[in-house]
């Protein structure tokens, strides 16, 4: 059924050039692929409750409530409360927010920087392209949380220095991406077609050629947001990421560790939290790969 | 051919470690603050203490008066020659601390190695040999998951499982194995699983893709109408090509393993580099962080290093660039 839909998707791309009818092709693939399908629907349901967080909140996520600490699920509190007796559920919901925040900020910082570094890097080539390219194998030299948690050690923790602790790191995958499809764009006919009508290469490069890389960099954004929802709630775990009393997924992790033995459900629900929202990503960039790249149908 | 391969690729090396190195030496640069009272954790109150002679004196001694390229190069001096300064905390030399350190974390990168790949490779095989059957499904849906689950929580949840409720295992601490290899086993048991859960999910999909890339070739279906016994032709034949493919992801994945070991070694209080650096962090000792940090990144570039050389020796026919 997959193999049927790829060839319209690739054909509406191809020869209508019509943007809205290869979207609503992408939409058609994705819905028959119900892995795919499965993944949309959760990161909606992430996205949707992080914007509407105050409605769908049964509590207030900072108040504390001690002769409630580390109750069980069920009753009042649907998923128990933690060790400040503050409702499970409710910091959950919020903490949708605070990942969805972080994630955006990374990836916004990942792609403006990446996107036009891969550009310049193809197009121009020679060392231009060497000196960026060794800078990005750098960047990619280190293990990325490593790199995060040196950086956030290095600037203190907090929503900014999350921003970049974590752009940085997908700089590289950005980079890459587009260099390869402007290398492999550079030499054809259209874009000398483009020269020739006296186009600068700027325009060249940002509307001619740009607009290819697309479909790779939609995947890659995808996966990243889910690496940038899970490396959040790593240096929030380790305590480097958002100080306390954030509601981030990862922060309420570590707040409960030290009453494991007490009440383990307060770790339960918002590790399975992370665990699911990244599984939605994961799902829906691996479903948007299997549209974009038809070689995937092999395997 | 091999061998002017190794040299090239040790050639190429050099100028990402010598990034890796101005990366690691601008970590001090970019905290907050006059590095000199960074470097010999000096706070605000204590700084008033010092005499503007003094404070001079000190900034001399530690190279901070010079200009950034003559310090980065000063410092790069001193690392060649192992000197990577004293810990704040512990006033010791950082070379003995991690040398200290480092075989705590091999070790269990070990573990979490063999774990992995006991897991991913016969899970990974059986989904392709059954495809589009309950245990694909299954070992698919182990590796979804196991690549979403975040390793701190499972780790957790191991704890709870295995050491809280049913009190077989220890939840922290730590034994050489060459000192007490029972012991050692104990304590490796539940973070290698950990780690080797983060190692087989990505390996296990990969393994059951390149099963079924070989199963499909044509020497797979002369090895069948020759009449070989299916053990043959599945393990002999596929699965020692799909393996070639794997050494890489194998590999960098090993390679992550060791940039993502701080957790793991932070929750089971597992004393190596990875623990070692979030100590630093949290005692705000930074030479100690910049140590811990050129470690492992140093680490990770070689391991990528010789799972490149391995893979060009497995497959000759494969061109490296």
């Amino acid at each position: 059924m997959k193999q049927e839909a790829l060839p319209r998707a690739w054909s509406a791309a191809g020869a209508v050039n019509s943007r809205i009818s290869r979207f609503l092709d992408v939409c058609r693939v994705i819905a028959r692929n119900r892995l795919a399908l499965l993944g949309l629907v959760i990161v909606s349901i992430g996205l949707f409750t992080a914007v509407f967080a105050p409605f769908l909140a049964t509590h207030d996520p900072y108040e504390i409530d001690i002769p409630n600490r580390l109750k069980s699920p069920g009753g009042e509190n649907w998923l128990g409360t933690d060790f400040l007796g503050r409702d499970t559920f409710t910091r959950i919901v919020y903490g949708a927010r605070t990942a969805f925040q972080v994630a955006i900020g990374a990836v916004f910082i990942g792609a403006v920087f990446g996107i036009p570094l891969g550009a310049i890097a193809g197009f121009s080539g020679r060392w231009i392209d060497s000196a960026i390219s060794r800078v990005m194998d750098a960047i990619m030299a280190f293990p990325g949380r490593l790199l995060a948690i040196a950086l956030v050690a290095s600037m203190g923790g907090g929503l900014f220095s999350l921003y970049i602790a974590l752009g940085v790191n997908s700089i590289p995958s950005y980079a890459r991406i587009v260099r390869g499809v402007v290398l492999s764009q550079k030499e054809r006919e259209y874009v000398e077609a483009a020269r020739m009508t006296g186009e600068s290469d700027f325009r060249i490069l940002f509307f001619q050629v740009l607009p290819n890389c697309l479909s790779p960099l939609l995947v890659r954004l995808s996966l990243d947001f889910g690496n940038a929802i899970l490396a959040e709630s790593s240096l929030s775990f380790l305590g480097l990421g958002l100080p306390p009393p954030t509601p981030s997924w990862g922060l309420m992790l570590k707040e409960v560790t030290p009453f494991l033995q007490l009440q383990p459900m307060a770790a339960f629900f918002p590790g399975l939290t992370i665990s699911l929202i990244i599984l939605g990503f994961n799902l829906l960039g691996d479903g948007l790969r299997d549209v974009f790249d038809p070689r995937q149908y092999e395997r | 051919m091999l061998a002017r391969y190794i040299i090239r690729r040790i050639l190429q090396l050099v100028p990402v470690l010598i990034l890796v190195s101005i990366a690691v030496f601008l970590i001090i640069r970019i905290i907050p603050g006059d590095p000199v009272l960074v470097m010999l954790g000096i706070d605000a109150e204590e700084r008033v203490r010092i005499s503007e002679e003094q404070y001079r004196v000190l900034q001399h001694q530690l190279g901070f008066d010079r200009p950034i390229v003559i310090q980065y190069l000063n410092w790069m001096d001193r690392i060649v020659r192992g000197d990577l300064g004293i810990s704040l905390g512990s006033r010791r030399p950082i070379f003995e601390i991690l040398l200290e350190r480092y075989p705590a974390t091999i070790y269990l990168a070990v573990a979490a190695l063999l774990t992995g790949l006991v897991i991913a490779i016969p899970t990974g095989v059986i989904a392709a040999i059954r495809q589009n059957k309950p245990a694909d499904y299954a070992a698919m849906g182990f590796a979804l998951w196991g690549i979403a689950m975040p390793n701190f929580w499972l780790a957790l949840m191991l704890i709870v499982l295995f050491s809280l409720k049913l009190g077989w295992l220890p939840s922290i601490g730590y034994a050489s194995p060459l000192d007490n290899p029972l012991l050692f086993l104990q304590h490796v048991f539940l973070p290698a699983i950990v780690m080797g859960t983060d190692l087989a999910a990505p390996l296990t999909r990969y393994i059951r893709a390149e099963m079924l890339e070989q199963l499909k070739q044509d020497y797979v279906r002369t090895a069948w109408a020759k009449g070989l016994p299916p053990r043959m032709v599945i393990i002999k034949h596929a699965f020692k090509n799909s393996l070639i493919a794997a050494v890489t992801v194998v590999g960098l994945q090993t390679a992550r393993l060791l940039g993502g070991s701080t957790i793991v070694e932070t929750v089971f209080s597992w004393p190596g580099v990875g623990r070692l650096l979030i100590e630093g962090i949290y005692a705000r000792d930074y030479p100690i962080v910049q140590g811990a940090v050129l470690l492992i990144a140093v680490t990770y570039v070689f391991i990528n290093l010789i799972v490149d050389i391995v893979y060009k020796w497995l497959d000759p026919r494969i061109k490296l660039d």
